[in-house]
């Protein structure tokens, strides 16, 4: 350069710190998300379905409480109130997609970049923001779904007190399989680039296993159903697990796998393509 | 500082660009300018990292884009107004980008206050006129406050007031010694603004020269007369071995010669003039002649529109 630059306006100070970081990138998407108000829409509706769904099944059940001791028995007042946990998940998945993907629709996704040309840090901060967001919100409402639930069912004295065994880990793996749900949507949006495609990808993941294995020979559907992503994610939500679903936490890593492998595609797939 | 070496880009069986090199140079207002279609874009993703090349390299300050560790403060770019998310304010799809580098809030107030954006920071930009959008982009090209500023067609959607703020604004900046990279498809528009030209069409190099050389070699810049006596003039004037043309009206078009040539001659051979003007080239014509073999989209003559009754 010939000449000197002299700044358009007072220069940041400090511009020699001021490099790219991962915990930038972080706040970056943090401010991103929650500057738009799809986000506020997806989150609130997955806390009014935790709590609000919980509610009504309780209602529902303690109307018509289980009278033979078998049933007594089978009955589970921990997943009655954590029912909304699995409409939860819908809301909490089209947020993860809508994060990514919503930048591919909108165009957004070429500043982002060109902002952190490594790319990668723009996927990983997204996650964060995201997992984090959805577990800290699903937590409190996973645990306000069960006292509310709780509450109801106690008039039939079918309650069950947070500090009996797997109770409070079901409610904890209800918020961290939520987060790993909006993980996996993340990843998705990465993937596919496109709203409709990912949301309709997100839809298959969680529904079409377990149908496809109900149309295999039971002998073999038994055998691979712990293994389908869903029924191995939801086993740390059950406080009486299914004798034929995988342990608890076994489950939900085995859930958290596939999300990384989703994560892992849409990594790979944003570092190597044009934005 | 933009450097592009020999940057081919391949999509399919399709070739966007063909070795296109050339280097933008600090200090003054580059204009890049190609029929639609040409690769103008397709160049400025490749700058900014966004696109690979199928073979050569570009770099920016001396580096690829990918490589530098605060990209924000050696390159600003603008590259389409309408990518911003509507539910987003103004404000914070800026203060994001300013977050990625560690940039202060401060300095987000400062760049919507110079783009104009102050009244509507706050509101969401899918409210945004084309123009409203064009300073939002502006101004997070200017966040950093970059070495080089790069802008994909800044006037589009612009009002006049608007226009004349970004000429003076790109040339503020190349005063200042950065490095201005514009494209544009409109040649009235660089000629106001740039110093320097990169014409290409079909992804290949036209034309790399400074805005004078462009306009001195555009077209024989034409010496308008009109006299009483033209055929003399005429007479006079071809003996200086020049070019001569009769116009309708009696007046000669004449190349090779100034006015002050052209009044000089006539004068010494005793003949009234009734008109003496210069007639610059219209620099449009110029930019069509000289990109009149690239142009990829054209519209066929406008009588096959009209007839197409019977086709239909």
């Amino acid at each position: 350069m010939t000449r000197t630059r002299r700044p358009i306006q007072a220069r940041p100070t400090g511009r020699a710190g001021q490099r790219v970081t991962q915990a930038r990138v972080i706040r970056s998407e943090w401010t991103k998300l929650r500057s738009v108000p799809s986000t506020a829409w997806s989150l609130l509706a997955a806390v009014a379905l935790i709590v609000g769904v919980g509610a009504l099944y309780s209602l529902l059940r303690v109307t018509r409480p289980p009278t033979d001791p078998a049933a007594v028995a089978a009955f589970d007042p921990t997943a009655v109130s954590l029912t909304g946990v699995q409409l939860a998940e819908l809301a909490v998945g089209v947020l993860g997609v809508l994060l990514v993907a919503g930048e591919y629709a909108t165009g957004t996704i070429r500043s982002s970049l060109a902002a952190v040309p490594r790319r990668l840090p723009v996927l990983w901060g997204k996650a964060v923001v995201v997992g984090l967001t959805t577990v800290v919100l699903c937590l409190p409402a996973a645990l306000a779904a069960f006292l509310v639930g709780q509450s109801i069912l106690s008039a039939e004295r079918l309650d069950i007190a947070l500090s009996a065994p797997g109770v409070a880990r079901a409610v904890l793996g209800s918020a961290l399989y939520l987060g790993a749900i909006g993980l996996l949507g993340l990843g998705l949006g990465g993937l596919l680039r496109s709203t409709a495609g990912a949301v309709a990808g997100l839809f298959g993941i969680l529904f079409a296993p377990q149908l496809l294995a109900g149309l295999l020979p039971e002998a073999w559907s038994d055998r691979i159903y712990p293994y389908l992503p869903v029924p191995a994610g939801v086993a740390v939500t059950a406080v009486q697990p299914d004798p034929a679903s995988l342990a608890p936490w076994s489950g939900f890593a085995l859930f958290c796998l596939y999300v990384a492998v989703v994560l892992a595609l849409a990594a790979w797939r944003l570092r190597g393509r044009d934005a | 500082m933009i450097e592009a070496h020999g940057l081919t880009k391949r999509y399919g069986d399709k070739l966007a660009l063909d070795g296109l090199t050339f280097t933008v140079r600090p200090g003054m207002v580059t204009g890049f300018l190609g029929p639609n279609g040409a690769g103008k874009s397709t160049t400025m993703r490749m700058i900014l990292g966004l696109d690979a090349p199928t073979s050569g390299s570009v770099t920016v300050n001396g580096r690829p884009y990918r490589e530098h560790a605060a990209p924000p403060h050696e390159v600003g770019a603008l590259l389409d107004a309408r990518a911003v998310h509507p539910g987003r304010s103004a404000r914070s799809h800026l203060l994001a980008l300013a977050q990625t580098c560690g940039i202060r809030r401060s300095r987000v107030d400062e760049v919507v206050e110079a783009v104009g954006l102050a009244g509507a920071a706050r509101r969401r930009a899918g409210g945004f006129s084309l123009g409203m959008g064009q300073r939002l982009g502006i101004a997070a090209a200017l966040l950093g406050d970059p070495a080089t500023v790069i802008l994909d067609e800044p006037v589009n959607g612009l009002d006049t007031e608007g226009i004349r703020w970004i000429r003076s604004l790109l040339r503020g900046l190349a005063a200042e010694g950065r490095t201005v990279f514009v494209s544009s498809h409109l040649m009235s528009e660089m000629a106001l603004t740039a110093q320097h030209l990169i014409v290409i069409g079909r992804g290949r190099l036209i034309a790399d020269t400074s805005m004078e050389a462009f306009i001195a070699g555009a077209a024989p810049s034409l010496v308008r007369v009109r006299s009483t006596d033209p055929a003399s003039l005429e007479a006079v004037l071809r003996a200086r071995d020049v070019t001569v043309s009769g116009a309708e009206d009696g007046a000669l078009a004449v190349s090779g010669l100034s006015t002050d040539q052209v009044g000089r001659l006539a004068g010494a051979a005793g003949i009234t003039l009734l008109e003496l003007t210069a007639q610059q080239p219209s620099l449009e014509e110029a930019f069509i002649d000289l990109t009149r073999d690239a142009v990829e989209f054209r519209a066929p003559t406008t009588g096959t529109l009209t007839t197409g009754g019977a086709q239909a």
